[in-house]
Formats: C-alpha cells, sequence, structure tokens
C-alpha cells in the first residue's frame, strides 16, 4: 500500500485504523507515511475507509485555517477526505503479506478467503476430523498483534520433531521448502502478516502432549499465539473426551465453534446425497 | 471462519452474540450451493440479525468508495440487507449475526426444516450454541474449541477495547480504532450507536456484532477496565 503525497491532507484518521499501526504524520513531510516494515498489506486502510474526492489544496487551507483558529475539525473518523490510498504492485516475497492478512483475497494454496482452511466446518461432508482425532488451529499474531515467518518457524519445527502431520491444504504447509521437517522457504522468513494458522490433525490421547509443545515453544515467540482445538462429537452430539482434557490443563472452555451436521454429501449428478456423510 | 472463534469474552458477554453460517464445501463442490445461501441469508432476515454477510463483498454496513461531503452531517449509517443478498454471486461463506437467543434458535430451527444440505456452523458459547441444537432437535456433529489468547499476551491491550476488536477475527479493526471509538463515547462526541457503525464497516465480511458492540461502548463510557 502506499499514500499519494499530493493528495495526503495528513488529517489522522488513517493512522487509527491501521491495524499494525504502521501508519504516522511524518512531521517534516506533513503527510501520512507507511512504516513499510510493519504495513502487513491487509488492505484495512484502503478498504475500510470511506472515500471522499475532496480537492487536497482546499482540504489543506481550510484546516491551516482551523488550526491557527485553534478550531477542531470534527469530521467522520473512518474517512480519507482526499482518496490519498493507493494500492502497490506487490512482488514476492512482500506478496505472502497481503495473502496471509487481506481476508478478501483468496489464498493461491487453498482458493479460501481468509488464512485457514474449512478445519471442521465442513467435517460433515469432508469427514476430515474423525472420531478419535483431534484437530488444532494454531494461530499467530492475533489479536491485532502480527507475526513474522521466523515466529512461525520456531513451532513447524518443534511439531515436526513430534512427527505431527500438517494439513496439506493449508497455506502455511504451501510456504514449506520440506514438510517432513517443517521447515519454511527461507526468503519470507522476515515477512510480517497479519496472522497465519498451522494446522495439524493427531489422535485424542496426544492433545495434552501437544498443548504442552504450544506452551513450550509459545515462550520464545515475539507474539500472541490462539489455539483451537476441534473434535467429532458422539452421537447424540455429546464431546466428553476433550473438553476434560483441556479442563484438565487449565482452560476454561468458554466459546465455540460448533457443526450442526447438516451438510450433504452432493453426489457427481449434483443431487444431494440421502444421508449426510458418516466419519 | 476461525475468524469467529476467538473473541474476547467470557460465556455471559456472549449472551447477545450468536453467529449462524453457512459455508459451501470446496471438496464437495454443490452446483446449486449459490440458490441456497441466497435462501440462508432470505430466512435469516426473517429472524432479524444485526449484521449479515459474506465474505467476499462484506457486511450490512460497509465503506463507501465515493462519499459525499455532506456525509459529515448526513449520513447513512443503517445497514443494508438486502445490497448483502443482492451482492452474493458467488458462493462463499455466509453468515448471520444474532443479538438475543430465541431468534438464533428459531433461525437454527428453520434452517434446519429447509434442508439445504449445506454445512451449518453455529459460533457463539458453547452453552448457546448447544441451546440452539437442543431447540431445534439437532445432534452437533464436530466442535471447535477456543482456548482463548496466549503467548506474549501483553502486546494485546485492555478488555474493552480486545472485546471490540476481536469481533473481527481477521484483525480489520485495529484495537486503536477501538480505543478512539470508546475514547469518542467518553467525550459525548459520537453515541455508542454511531461508533458501533464506525467499527462495522471495517469488518470484511459480516460478523461483526454491532449490537454487542453498542452495549460494550455504553458500558466503557463509566467503566473502565
Amino acid at each position: 500500500m502506499k499514500i499519494n503525497p499530493n493528495k495526503c491532507v495528513a488529517c489522522g484518521n488513517c493512522t487509527y485504523v491501521c491495524p499494525m499501526g504502521a501508519i504516522y504524520i511524518d512531521p517534516v513531510l506533513k503527510r501520512a507515511t507507511i512504516n513499510r516494515d510493519e504495513c502487513v498489506e491487509c488492505y484495512a486502510c484502503y478498504n475500510g475507509l470511506s472515500q471522499e474526492h475532496l480537492n487536497p489544496t482546499l482540504v489543506r487551507t481550510v484546516r491551516r485555517v482551523f488550526a491557527a483558529l485553534r478550531i477542531r475539525f470534527e469530521p467522520e473518523p473512518d474517512v480519507c477526505p482526499t482518496a490519498a490510498f493507493e494500492p502497490d504492485e506487490l512482488t514476492w516475497p512482500r506478496v505472502v503479506r497481503r495473502a496471509f492478512s487481506d481476508p478478501s483475497v483468496p489464498h493461491e494454496s487453498t482458493g479460501v478467503e481468509g488464512r485457514g482452511t474449512e478445519e471442521v466446518k465442513t467435517n460433515d461432508v469432508t469427514g476430515r476430523v474423525k472420531v478419535g482425532d483431534v484437530g488444532f488451529t494454531i494461530e499467530f499474531g492475533r489479536p491485532g498483534v502480527g507475526v513474522r515467518f521466523r515466529d512461525i518457524q520456531q513451532m513447524c519445527w518443534a511439531l515436526a520433531q513430534a512427527h505431527v502431520s500438517f494439513e496439506k491444504k493449508n497455506p502455511i504447509t504451501s510456504l514449506m521448502s520440506d514438510v517432513s521437517t517443517g521447515t519454511l522457504r527461507d526468503d519470507i522468513m522476515n515477512e510480517k502478516v497479519m496472522s497465519a494458522i498451522v494446522e495439524i490433525k493427531v489422535p485424542v490421547a496426544r492433545t495434552e502432549e501437544i498443548i504442552r509443545l504450544v506452551w513450550d515453544v509459545e515462550k520464545r515467540l515475539d507474539t500472541v499465539v490462539a489455539i483451537g482445538v476441534a473434535t467429532r462429537c458422539g452421537e447424540h452430539g455429546e464431546e466428553d473426551i476433550v473438553a476434560p482434557i483441556l479442563e484438565g490443563l487449565g482452560y476454561k472452555l468458554q466459546r465455540a465453534k460448533t457443526n450442526i451436521g447438516l451438510g450433504k454429501v452432493v453426489q457427481p449428478t449434483g443431487e444431494p446425497a440421502r444421508e449426510t456423510a458418516s466419519v | 471462519m476461525t475468524n469467529t472463534l476467538h473473541r474476547f469474552g467470557d460465556s455471559e458477554s456472549f449472551r447477545d452474540d450468536f453467529i449462524v453460517f453457512a459455508i459451501p464445501s470446496k471438496s464437495n463442490k454443490d452446483p446449486n450451493a449459490l440458490p441456497k445461501l441466497h435462501r440462508f441469508m432470505e430466512i435469516a432476515m426473517e429472524y432479524k440479525p444485526v449484521n449479515l454477510g459474506e465474505t467476499r463483498h462484506g457486511g450490512a454496513l460497509r465503506s463507501s468508495k465515493n462519499l459525499s461531503p455532506l456525509s459529515h452531517w448526513k449520513r447513512d449509517m443503517k445497514p443494508d440487507f438486502k445490497a448483502v443478498i443482492k451482492g452474493l454471486t458467488i458462493p462463499t461463506t455466509c453468515a448471520a449475526v444474532f443479538d438475543n437467543l430465541p431468534a438464533a434458535e428459531q433461525f437454527v430451527k428453520r434452517i434446519k426444516e429447509e434442508d439445504l444440505g449445506m454445512s451449518i456452523n453455529i459460533s457463539t458459547s458453547i452453552e448457546g450454541a448447544e441451546s440452539c441444537c437442543n431447540y431445534a432437535c439437532i445432534a452437533r456433529h464436530s466442535v471447535g474449541y477456543s482456548l482463548g489468547f496466549e503467548g506474549k499476551t501483553e502486546k494485546i491491550p485492555n478488555s474493552q477495547v480486545t472485546t471490540l476488536s476481536t469481533m473481527c477475527g481477521h484483525g480489520m479493526i485495529s484495537h486503536s480504532l477501538a480505543k478512539k471509538m470508546i475514547d469518542f463515547v467518553k467525550e459525548n462526541r459520537r453515541s455508542p450507536e454511531q461508533a458501533a457503525t464506525y467499527l462495522s464497516r471495517f469488518c470484511s465480511c459480516g460478523i461483526f456484532n454491532p449490537s454487542r458492540a453498542k452495549r460494550i461502548l455504553e458500558d466503557a463510557r463509566t467503566n473502565s477496565k
């Protein structure tokens, strides 16, 4: 992302909307400026701010007059008055920033908008997490902190050493040069993204081991981690296997995403099957 | 849509936060997915959602690329649900957000009766989702628990800011903007409803809950946490 200095009037609205705090008013240039090292190319500024198309010279003059009179102009806080943001042409490796940060852009490796995969959201038709399995989503950088791939690398190495299988369709897995060792491409290590999710699946018996492993690694990371733990419910919708393990580890379970099992497998003819997928 | 999962708060704070979403599977392509998703959203409208959205174009409150200068004095702050439904042209995840349990329960029951054959998920407190399933006589298929935030949590701001900003799990609502809106409400420069609307416009898939945000902003006016 870039800000056109000929258009920017340094109103400062954009400094608040940047999730990474990467925009500031340069006191010399008197223009909003992007710290490109911190910018994750999420496009929150470009997509989230409404745009007016006012004459920049006029706006600067009005602002100067108001400032001299100590009058505070009270504009809408979610507006760029001169439409000063302009998308940049992104090249490798910077382009991965946008892939993991702008949710409106489908990730090439998954075709899914966002940073993960369908996980258990479509488990009723994919059968991805079966009875006795636990699916982990280990997300880095959320909320609003961001993460560099060098931190994600630490976790991937540790998980690979524990012989877990990485979800093949996950965007992070697609960036591994060696999946068996969990090694990510060298040229992206310093790239910063809004958040990224590592997905693995293990037998339920390994739940505690994996969580303790994550606890151990996250101490060394310069970011936050959000763990999601997914499993298959019993015949009557009960789930009394994984929750007790998590509670035993000290977690107070508050929120969950629940697949209610209304999906049906579509036959090649396009007609839904009579029965839901059995898993 | 892990972005709905990790909302900050305890079970009680999700009493007015129920996201029900339909997701077409990439590996189980349904040629009728688009009309089914339209139907999902049309039915949702009958139960008065507080937001409606899809991942390609956003929610019922969106930013404008061509705003009139008069908007500073007279701006349409109402959600445009019809635009969301009309704008859905390719199958993608669609979400309806409700701010009360009865509406969520009735919607889930109705969706079951409609038999769309599409994967449906509920993101809310564990008890809230169980209540919806019980009401609709549905046995849960799979569940994904949020274990909250850990690691360098000192980088996360106070609970009021985080409660607001995590209502867009994609991180499009910055902590700074959430804090600014709290300050605007405290200074009486904007109403909680207006502040919630500004925040809503940054959510890129329409899962932000403006009703819960309004409550949190009201609370923040007099309580600091």
